[in-house]
């Protein structure tokens, strides 16, 4: 492995980004790097273009669903394998419901941050247990973050004044899991102005709003859980309210 | 990779010449998983995993090889049972071993 593509990759690491490599393991140009630093930045070369441009494919499915494997492109074997942060849960809004929140998402083996531009909520004697605190606007406090597909949102803050900044902020990254509190007329509400702001239909199909699954609960306790729940349903690749959407057109 | 990387570091600040070996491919029944690394000074030290202890011994001496030929080397294992049993592992399957050398001695 070169300096360049060791330093990358290293750096990567330390910064919780996203990484991922392809090496050329026989023939010709044997310890050929490849390497893919999210959001966009490519190093190295295995070779030749075409092979390239048909491994960076790979390679952003690599950066997403993470991995590690021998493969066969375009006649040359090669490994391929990703760096993927742990998962991060970063919650916008410092309400009692955050409090469970980060705990449930902690023993799921999430990284956990809490950002509120209010500093009578994000205090160390509510949060004892995130990972990190932010005292700041949703959108200053969420540029300080890396946003990647391994990250989780939601956004518990149910004045738009609060939510509004923190949403075009993760509508336009990567994030895998957008959640918004809020009833059924504050998510139409929400939809109608994310419209005026710009965003698509699609864009704001990405929000989970109403959050969480249908457990039935009342208490923050539970209404955590049902986030928590629908957050790893997502991350699997199940995401239940699709499922059931499916269900009623069928 | 991020389980070696400490020793890496250790290993640049005091010169060695480090070599990487990574578990690429692993078939049956084997000990470490697809990406499992070990790295090898050329004076002999090892650290970390690619077999639970099977194979360990067989990719130093590649590895020293490797880091005197500055190429690369696919090398293939079958981990047979007889060893497994001498070492205690319930292993009984064929790994490939890729070992390269690592040029990172300009540190950022």
């Amino acid at each position: 492995m070169n300096a360049e593509v060791f330093n990358a990759i290293r750096r990567a690491i330390a910064e919780e980004r996203p990484a991922a490599f392809a090496t050329v393991i026989e023939g010709d140009n044997v310890g050929n790097y490849l390497a893919l630093i999210h959001p966009d930045t490519i190093l190295g070369t295995l070779g030749t273009e075409s092979l390239d441009n048909a491994t960076l494919q790979e390679l952003r499915r690599f950066l997403t669903e993470g991995g590690a494997q021998a493969l066969e492109i375009d006649g040359q074997r090669l490994y391929v394998e990703a760096q993927l942060p742990p998962p991060h849960l970063v919650i916008v809004g410092a309400v009692h419901i955050a409090i469970p929140l980060v705990g449930y998402a902690q023993i799921i083996g999430y990284k956990t941050t809490v950002i509120d531009a209010r500093g009578t909520f994000a205090t160390d004697e509510r949060f004892p247990h995130a990972d990190r605190l932010i005292e700041a606007w949703p959108d200053e406090g969420l540029a300080q973050l890396t946003l990647h597909p391994g990250v989780a949102a939601v956004v518990l803050a149910h004045d738009p004044k609060f939510e509004d900044p923190a949403m075009e902020v993760l509508l336009k990254s990567d994030v895998g899991y957008i959640g918004a509190i809020g009833s059924r007329a504050t998510s139409d509400e929400r939809v109608d102005r994310l419209k005026t702001l710009g965003f698509s239909g699609a864009d704001i199909d990405r929000i989970h709003g109403p959050v969480g699954l249908n457990l039935g609960g009342k208490s923050p306790e539970e209404i955590a859980l049902s986030i928590m729940a629908e957050i790893v349903a997502v991350r699997n690749g199940k995401d239940p309210k699709a499922a059931t959407a499916t269900a009623k057109t069928l | 990779m991020r389980d070696v990387l400490e020793q890496i570091d250790n290993w640049i600040d005091q010169g060695e010449e480090i070599a990487v070996a990574t578990v690429i491919s692993a078939a049956g029944s084997t000990p470490r998983p697809v990406g499992a690394r070990m790295i090898v000074t050329r004076t002999g030290k090892m650290h970390g995993s690619v077999s639970g202890g099977c194979v360990e011994g067989a990719v130093v001496e590649t590895a020293i090889d490797v880091l005197e030929q500055r190429r690369p080397k696919l090398v293939s294992f079958g981990i047979s049972d007889e060893m497994a049993w001498d070492v205690g592992l319930s292993c009984g399957g064929t790994i490939e071993v890729f070992v390269e050398p690592l040029e990172a001695q300009v540190a950022d």
